[in-house]
């Protein structure tokens, strides 16, 4: 009995003080194209060449060319929050890693602003081009995490025929919420148990994790939020 | 091996006191309702029973935090969490300045630092209305808002400089025992980005208006406070990466609920 004990308190000792450098990098596979038809690119997802169509094979020497492991001291990747998809799955930021992350925060429930964030986020989408769309994560992280469950987030992505790539949504707890955005710089209070007074940004993040542009305001010209995804999928 | 295994734990224990010791220098604080300069659309807001630090944390408290948590040391701190001005006033990782006193308030230091050490003991930044709850109190009673003396004092303080170097505690504790909620440093609180000075979005037709905009000057329910007025302002024209001069911290801590 007494080792359970020992155990015991010194687990809870070893808590105490929240340690947060979690070093579970994933092995990363690489992939590529056969024919080479993008010279020697490298794709992170199993899939078809974009411009011959055939089947990606497995890097065999991959050394680590997507982006290193380490990430600047910028990168949202050093954020140590654990995210819920829609469908459940428990993720980090840093396993976003390799994507252009357009982000926006928003919550279900809104009537006012967010079906136009939402509408402004399909819009920048659409507008891509092919070779963007295919290393872009669009993301709503949810300001309002005790209504919106995982559930709740999935009713929604169906209703907004978004429940595919690359689309995708997000919910944490309310501390990783309100540090998640003061990260973004994005301000939001809850005005009452329903109703969410919030900034309306639209952020861009290149392949490593660093905040390259907001898009400030509601149905503004995209223009120039599509021009750095551009620039930040061409600089992977 | 049992032996081996009890040293350990005293160890282990030792670091916890000292980690945990500081839970001793809180005063308890009596939640109500009552209406901040800004609430919900203006309305009531309702503060549960809690602990807040009777004083700000010192440079000195804050200095013991870096030595125990080196990832917070000036040189080793992600830019992410911090601006090029965190711990100016640290010579080196955990040397202050021979000039800067270890008894005035920590400033020049990050949301996420004060959050991170306020977490390591256990506590937690206050919220908005936790803390403008607590500042609304003067020596006498809790809520001195409609004192002519209590914004007067204030005002004046805002317009002193340098507060920021005088010493924790010597002027007269509030009505809840809590010292310094003014006349040193402005605090940085949990939520502090939800205030929303210029409204839903934050684009104006002038970037600057964000600050000093009439149409929150409206949506305040109480315009003799102009003190307070000026926190909120302040308090949303800042990012949490910032690290200020004039801006410290202290934390709070729920109150158990024995079951």
């Amino acid at each position: 009995m007494k080792p359970f004990i020992y155990i015991i308190c010194i687990a809870l000792t070893l808590v105490s003080c929240k340690n947060t450098s979690s070093k579970a990098a994933k092995d990363d596979v690489a992939y590529h194209c056969p024919m080479r038809c993008e010279g020697d690119k490298i794709y992170t997802e199993k899939g078809n060449c974009p411009v011959c169509k055939m089947d990606l094979v497995v890097e065999e020497n991959h050394v680590k060319t997507i982006s290193d492991d380490k990430f600047s001291e910028m990168s949202i990747y050093n954020l140590p929050s654990t995210w819920t998809t829609q469908n459940g799955e428990d993720i980090q930021l840093k396993d976003l890693k390799g994507d252009v992350l357009v982000m926006v925060m928003i919550y279900t429930s809104c009537k006012a602003a967010c079906p136009r964030l939402v509408a402004d986020m399909r819009n920048i989408e659409e507008r891509l081009p092919e070779h963007s769309k295919e290393n872009v994560k669009m993301i709503f992280v949810s300001i309002d995490p005790e209504v919106d469950t995982p559930e709740r987030l999935k009713t929604f992505a169906k209703e907004n025929l978004m429940d595919n790539d690359p689309w995708l949504f997000l919910r944490s707890t309310e501390e990783n919420t309100r540090e998640f955005a003061a990260v973004l710089a994005v301000s939001y209070k809850e005005i009452s148990p329903i109703d969410f007074s919030h900034s309306n940004i639209i952020s861009v993040f290149n392949h490593k994790g660093e905040l390259v542009f907001q898009q400030e305001g509601l149905g503004v010209n995209s223009d120039n939020t599509i021009k750095h995804i551009n620039e930040a999928v061409d600089a992977m | 091996m049992f032996d081996h295994t009890f040293k350990i734990l005293c160890v282990f224990l030792v670091f916890q006191t000292i980690c945990f010791s500081q839970t001793e220098g809180m005063a308890n604080i009596k939640g109500s309702r009552y209406i901040p300069l800004y609430g919900r659309d203006s309305t009531v807001v309702e503060v549960q029973d809690f602990k807040l630090d009777k004083y700000p944390v010192s440079n000195q408290q804050f200095l013991e935090f870096l030595k125990k948590n080196p990832k917070w040391q000036k040189h080793n701190i992600l830019k992410l969490y911090a601006d090029g001005n965190y711990l100016r006033q640290f010579k080196s990782d955990t040397i202050l300045n021979d000039i800067v006193n270890p008894q005035s308030p920590v400033t020049y230091v990050s949301w996420f630092a004060a959050k991170a050490y306020c977490e390591c003991q256990g506590k937690r930044l206050p919220t908005i209305d936790e803390w403008e709850y607590v500042a609304m109190a003067d020596e006498d009673v809790p809520d001195a808002r409609r004192k002519p003396s209590y914004n007067q004092q204030i005002l004046s303080w805002y317009e002193t400089p340098r507060t920021d170097e005088k010493t924790i505690g010597n002027s007269p504790k509030n009505y809840w025992g809590i010292y310094d909620m003014h006349g040193l440093v402005w605090e940085w609180t949990l939520d502090f980005n939800s205030v929303l000075i210029s409204g839903e979005s934050r684009k104006d037709v002038d970037k600057d208006s964000n600050l000093f905009c009439g149409s929150a000057a409206i949506g305040a329910t109480d315009l003799m406070n102009y003190a307070a007025f000026m926190r909120y302002a302040f308090r949303g024209s800042i990012k949490a990466s910032f690290s200020i001069k004039n801006l410290g911290f202290r934390c709070a801590k729920d109150i158990e609920v024995n079951p």
